[in-house]
């Protein structure tokens, strides 16, 4: 096991080529925000510089790299899985309506009232 | 010295896992984090994705709107890339022999740490609340608020270990050395989770229209 970190200075190279990366992929995520790459794709764009930074957190400082135990792979693997439920769920919620553009008011009989009649239904003697 | 011989594993690997407990522990604990910061992630698009366009419930426009500045998020990240590295030099310098280093390093970490909330206090949270722009205003700071606010805590919480690592903790470094050197790299493995959290938060609340 200490075989994986016998060359220390080694390491140490590494963790500065790391912090290297990180920083210019922060400058990379603010400039990459300034450009229209049009619709989803700024999103697209964004999360998938994000997701190259954070692998290189897990992989060299988290020492994933020199992690041979399949515990901790199959520990994420199922950590990996519930996430996606996670991220599934708004995706499956949101699919079949629209977003909310307007206020929408329904009266006693359960009728939509138009916005400018809004309240008129509740009026005394209505 | 009698508390140590009762954990068993703190140094050399469990026969059935291949790694020292605290490692397994600590993962676990850490995929545990992933689902709780996941939930307020799936709760951030909902909330997104459901927002009227128009009125004070309407997300803001541009994360500028909303008085978030990229320039202290990005300084901000920086600031944790860096600690994430003094962190990893802290377990260099351990397996190195060299309590003396790794004890600054733990220090700069901390200097990092503090700086981190200072900044996000009174650079942010102080002055949105004063413009009355509180978790209370709208959707999108309830949870700005909720996922910042619970970063900022864990920040806080790592504070509290590797400052209790680097005052107390390393007078173990004179009996057991690796484990020690253990209990720092798992420390580590908290922080750059901290610090991976965030590379996820600056782009989604900071610089996304």
């Amino acid at each position: 096991m200490d075989g994986a970190y016998s060359d220390i200075s080694k390491h140490i190279r590494v963790y500065m080529m790391v912090f290297a990366a990180l920083s210019a992929g922060t400058i990379i995520t603010v400039a990459a925000s300034r450009f229209d790459f049009g619709g989803h794709l700024n999103v697209v764009v964004a999360l998938a510089i994000a997701v190259v930074k954070a692998s290189l957190v897990a992989a060299i400082f988290m020492h994933l790299k020199w992690e041979r135990s399949l515990w901790i792979w199959y520990s994420l693997a199922l950590c990996g899985v519930f996430f996606a439920c996670l991220l599934a769920l708004p995706v499956i919620t949101t699919h079949d309506h629209p977003a909310l553009t307007e206020t929408k008011t329904w009266d006693v009989t359960g009728n939509e009232v138009a916005p400018e009649h809004a309240g008129e239904s509740h009026a005394p003697g209505h | 010295m009698s508390a140590h011989a009762l954990l068993p594993y703190t140094v050399e690997p469990h026969p059935v896992t291949g790694l020292y407990s605290g490692k397994l522990g600590t993962w676990l604990f850490l995929a545990s984090e992933v689902m709780l910061f996941g939930a307020l992630f799936s709760a951030y698009i909902l909330l997104r994705v459901g927002a009227p366009e128009v009125g004070r419930a309407a997300w803001p426009a541009t994360p500028a709107e909303a008085g978030l500045s990229w320039k202290i998020g990005a300084f901000n990240t920086l600031v944790l890339i860096f600690s994430s590295v003094t962190m990893v030099m802290a377990w260099v310098k351990l397996k190195m022999k060299n309590l003396a280093a790794a004890r600054g390093f733990l220090a700069i970490t901390i200097g990092l740490a503090l700086l981190f909330i200072i900044l996000k206090i009174l650079l942010e949270y102080i002055p949105k609340l004063q413009h009355g722009h509180g978790p209370a205003h709208n959707n999108f700071f309830a949870i700005y608020f909720t996922l910042t606010g619970l970063h900022a805590l864990h920040i806080i919480g790592g504070i509290v270990v590797i400052g209790y690592f680097l005052l107390w903790g390393h007078k173990l470094w004179h009996t057991n050395p690796e484990y020690y050197t253990n209990r720092i790299e798992c420390t580590g493995l908290y922080w750059h989770f901290v610090d991976l959290v965030w590379i996820f938060l600056f782009p989604v609340l900071y610089l996304m229209h």
